[in-house]
């Protein structure tokens, strides 16, 4: 046995020189067409962000775009809305994550099937669900209006959609939606990872089950509540079709976060230039985020001593 | 015995089990109560909760009043099964490199490809259309299927990296002694062995192809007869006079397919997603 695993490592060495050369031979297809179809655009973002770029042609204006957009008010406003749209509907994902994947993970008869419950917004299509949630938030004939209006909670129709302040929250109530299933079933498998001994030998000096959560679940799973809460953050950064769908990022503005600006300027106004000179920030935001927040984990790793 | 609950506690988890599932199924029993709803009581306030005139009939009505919707459905499966198709083709070979090969740049190549899951479509759009463009293939399936397959790849490379770490490498040092190529070993031994983990990323990149469809389609793609479901019906809510029991029917039945493949794989594909988040 220890011959032939000898002998195999042996062979692996002769080869060696080769393996390199094999290996960037099965990932050149790939790295290719990332490169040609999202490298390539990428650089070729950076160049238009200069350039007042229309459907017609194109000329060399400098910074002319981002120094446009330091002045305008309104991009700060936007930048701000961004931030806080991310910041409390990654913020509500995480929690209703945690709280979800506790109650799947309780054992009691019927989990199996709860599981199966929970993921369905994942699995369809995000504008699908939007259709449904558009009708939910209908002020004559939706459920949310209707049942509001039963129980006394408003005298009226309410439309949900219609005012700045609850198109908004609206808008990231149905975020949360689309988000939730995805981090619950993440941290419930963080928390089936969890060595039963740990709450075993808990149990046995008498920890109650908040005391266990506290202090073996919370710690234990922090890695993944940690890279969770960062690829949550760039989705729901990057979030468009949600807000496209439900408010096309209106009322006057209200819902226009970064991603639905660019898209706005860019495509539905045909401004590339400008779209560009957005979209150079939207990246450059979520890469210092990014490293911030990488910078960030390093610590919380160490801390819960994970290499 | 650490795991019992005493009764209270029982009925607590499962009443919060019951809030959280309401939420999440919420939206989908709105969407199937307005299918049933005639149209005349749809408009009907009050809001009513059960009326006694509820029917089927917009799901036999909405292939006349949405004539291409047996076609939009096509098109989304056809994108997303080509989609799946070229993103594996491109993911199986780069996956095993990571997996079982050391090389230089290992960790920086991942990272770019791992980088690209940090952009959606919308940053890259503008010259994205014109890529297309220029290449011709705007207002084509292509058109949805090219950007698609590149945001996938990263995904699928991830996941079926961790899949193919957990094959035992002796079988496939057994056939090196044996004088096999890495080639063969690769198509030979390594393939067959993974073909669980192939089909678990298959269905999830068919899922991610299927969701992801609609701002390439809506972007990209004018020609009507090429748009996948979501477009497709998304043009319609725009009209003044929208049957929104129709359109309720028709996309509960355009999310049939992704369903069914999602209820019958939904043990392996949740396993599969989440591998790596569990520590070995």
């Amino acid at each position: 046995m220890t011959d032939i695993t000898a002998k195999a490592v042996s062979t692996r060495r002769a080869v060696s020189l080769s393996e390199g050369w094999f290996a960037w031979a099965l990932i050149a297809p790939a790295m290719l067409f990332i490169g040609v179809i999202v490298a390539w655009p990428l650089a070729e973002t950076v160049r238009l962000s200069f350039t007042d770029a229309r459907l017609g042609g194109e000329n060399w204006v400098g910074f002319k775009n981002y120094q446009d957009l330091w002045a305008s008010a309104r991009f700060f406003d936007t930048i701000g809305r961004t931030f806080f749209w991310m910041a409390l509907s990654v913020s509500l994902k995480l929690v209703f994550g945690l709280i979800g994947a506790t109650l799947l993970n309780a054992a009691v008869p019927g989990r199996g099937l709860f599981r199966v419950l929970v993921m369905p917004p994942w699995v369809i299509p995000v504008a699908i669900g939007c259709i449904g949630w558009l009708w939910l938030y209908n002020g004559y004939f939706g459920l949310l209006s209707g049942v509001a209006q039963r129980v006394g909670l408003t005298d009226g129709p309410y439309e949900f959609l219609a005012y700045r302040t609850s198109a908004f929250y609206s808008a990231i109530v149905t975020d949360v939606w689309v988000g939730t299933p995805m981090v619950t079933l993440f941290f419930l498998a963080a928390m089936q990872g969890v060595s039963r001994e740990l709450y075993e030998a808990a149990w046995v000096d008498g920890a109650n089950r908040w005391y266990r959560f506290r202090r073996i679940t919370i710690p234990q799973i922090m890695p993944v509540i940690v890279s969770m809460a960062l690829l949550s953050a760039i989705w729901t950064f990057n979030s468009f079709e949600i807000i496209w769908i439900l408010t096309e990022g209106g009322p006057r503005g209200a819902t226009t976060t970064l991603i639905v600006d660019t898209y706005k300027v860019a495509i539905s106004s045909q401004r590339f230039g400008e779209g560009a000179a957005r979209a150079v920030v939207i990246v450059m935001l979520l890469a210092v985020f990014s490293l911030i927040y990488l910078f960030f984990l390093n610590k919380v790793n160490k801390i819960y001593g994970v290499k | 015995m650490m795991d019992r609950y005493t009764w209270p506690q029982t009925i607590g988890i499962y009443a919060c089990i019951l809030v959280f599932l309401t939420f999440i199924l919420l939206p989908f029993f709105e969407m199937f109560m307005a299918s049933l709803r005639p149209l005349e009581h749809l408009f009907r306030a009050p809001y009513q909760f059960w009326s006694d005139d509820f029917s089927f009939g917009a799901y036999s009505r909405m292939w006349d009043t949405v004539p291409l919707l047996g076609r939009y459905i096509f098109n989304s499966v056809f994108i997303a099964t080509a989609v799946t198709a070229i993103t594996m083709v491109f993911v199986v070979p780069a996956a095993y490199a990571y997996a079982r090969l050391d090389f230089p740049f290992k960790n920086a190549s991942l990272a770019i490809f791992l980088g690209v899951n940090m952009f959606t479509g919308a940053v890259l759009l503008i010259p994205l259309y014109r890529v297309l463009r220029s290449l011709g293939l705007l207002n084509t399936y292509w058109a949805m299927i090219v950007p698609g397959v590149a945001f996938l790849i990263p995904t699928g490379i991830w996941l079926l990296r961790s899949y193919l770490e957990k094959i035992p490498r002796e079988l496939e040092e057994a056939a090196y002694v044996d004088g096999a190529t890495r080639m063969y070993t690769l198509r030979r031994v390594v393939l067959p062995l993974a073909v669980p983990g192939l089909i678990v990323v298959g269905s999830s990149v068919f899922i991610g192809a299927y969701a992801q469809q609609f701002l390439f389609a809506i972007t990209f793609n004018q020609t009507r007869a090429y748009q996948p479901l979501p477009a497709g019906l998304f043009e319609f809510i725009g009209y003044q006079s929208v049957t929104w029991n129709e359109m309720m029917a028709a996309a509960l039945t355009g999310v049939l397919p992704v369903m069914l493949i999602f209820l019958f794989l939904q043990k392996y594909l949740v396993a599969g997603l989440t591998a790596g988040a569990i520590k070995e």
